[in-house]
């Protein structure tokens, strides 16, 4: 009887404890339910940039300045290569994926595009017209 | 003629004449028939591979609502080609009898074959089944970005002055409606399209 009093006594003071320590939490969910479907986010248009971004620091992987929602980069194929090639770049007017993306690990230079780099989109992202999601005071290194 | 003759030649026109109408108007609804996305994914290799992938693209949802079915690109409109191609399709009933590709493991195997057959008949026809909803003439080249602007700019007027085309839609847009194969170089093909 005791014990089961004791039990009754430290869940209570749990549930009591825990709440409280919620209730000036705010979640980056809103006072959406737990079960309810997450809200959509905005679907935005990927911005087209004549002349591309500017850099904000010397190796930085630019900006992409075109859309590539309709770009395959997987096992199969990667389709950016078809302007950013050694092959291609000059006869499509793109600027061709850097030397250092000809390098493997070991430093040797390669004909065709290292594997390292093959999965373009893991460095170079296509921007959106949106605003910050946080104020912030960023300015690139000139 | 005697009034029985009369009467008999004037009924096997009739009769020839509803006969052809029926003969004629089924042929052409079976074939119609067969020109429907639903006829087309009642294969499951067709419902599997390609129609799964058809459903990420453009020409499936879009802002504008209207949507490109597999026979808007696979199957001419003309009466002679549609015909032709129809004939053709006996070897695709053929190879579905044999199975040739009914693992999603054997159609990726065959993919690179398959998908060259189409881009060889569309560059044949330039790419006719595309310019029955796309053409040059009613493109409005300043609505594009300009990445496609500047692509498009020499092919547009070759097709405003009525010059033969240089290049066809299929050169560059490769892959748009279902995934590349395993084995295609975007970068080597890029080149050749001269
Ligand atoms: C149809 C040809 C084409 C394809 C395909 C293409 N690009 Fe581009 N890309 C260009 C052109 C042209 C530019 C230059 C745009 C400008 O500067 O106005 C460019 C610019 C860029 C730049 C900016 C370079 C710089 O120095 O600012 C990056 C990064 C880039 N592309 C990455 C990609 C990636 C990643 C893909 C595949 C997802 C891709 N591109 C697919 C044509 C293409
Ligand atoms: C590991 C990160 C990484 C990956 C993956 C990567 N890049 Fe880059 N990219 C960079 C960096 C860093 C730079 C800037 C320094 C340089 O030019 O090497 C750059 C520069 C570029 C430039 C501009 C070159 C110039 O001369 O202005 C292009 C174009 C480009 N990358 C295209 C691509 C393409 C296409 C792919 C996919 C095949 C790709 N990159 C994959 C990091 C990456």
């Amino acid at each position: 009887m005791k014990k089961s009093i004791t039990i009754l006594l430290m869940v209570m003071a749990t549930i009591v404890f825990s709440s409280s320590a919620f209730a000036g939490v705010e979640f980056l969910r809103g006072n959406q339910e737990l079960m309810d479907p997450a809200k959509e986010p905005d679907q935005k248009k990927q911005q087209v940039v004549q002349g591309g971004f500017e850099r904000s620091y010397k190796i930085q992987p630019p900006m992409i300045p075109h859309k590539i929602d309709k770009e395959e980069i997987n096992m199969k194929v990667n389709t950016c290569m078809k302007c950013h090639s050694e092959k291609t770049y000059e006869e499509k007017k793109a600027p061709k994926a850097g030397d250092s993306h000809y390098v493997d690990r070991d430093g040797k230079v390669l004909e065709t595009v290292s594997s390292r780099r093959y999965f373009c989109n893991q460095c170079h992202a296509p921007q959106v017209e949106a605003n910050p999601l946080v104020e912030n005071t960023f300015i690139g290194a000139k | 003629m005697t009034k029985v003759v009369k009467r008999g030649v004037f009924g096997t026109l009739v009769i020839g004449i509803i006969l052809g109408i029926i003969l004629w108007g089924g042929f052409n609804t079976a074939m119609e028939w067969t020109n429907t996305e639903s006829f087309c994914i009642s294969c499951h290799e067709m419902e599997e591979n390609v129609y799964q992938e058809l459903k990420e693209t453009i020409h499936f949802t879009n802002r504008t609502g209207v949507r490109a079915t597999c026979p808007d690109c696979h199957v001419p409109k003309e009466w002679v080609h549609k015909i032709v191609r129809k004939i053709q399709a006996s070897n695709e009933l053929y190879h579905k009898v044999l199975g040739t590709i009914d693992t999603p493991e054997k159609f990726e195997a065959k993919r690179l074959e398959l998908a060259n057959n189409v881009w060889r008949a569309m560059k044949k026809t330039d790419s006719r089944e595309c310019r029955n909803c796309h053409k040059f003439v009613s493109m409005d080249l300043d609505k594009q970005d300009s990445r496609s602007a500047d692509a498009h700019d020499p092919h547009y007027w070759e097709a405003v002055d009525g010059n033969s085309p240089t290049k066809t839609c299929i050169d560059c847009h490769k892959g748009i409606a279902h995934s590349l194969p395993a084995g295609y170089d975007p970068a080597a093909d890029a080149t050749n399209e001269g």
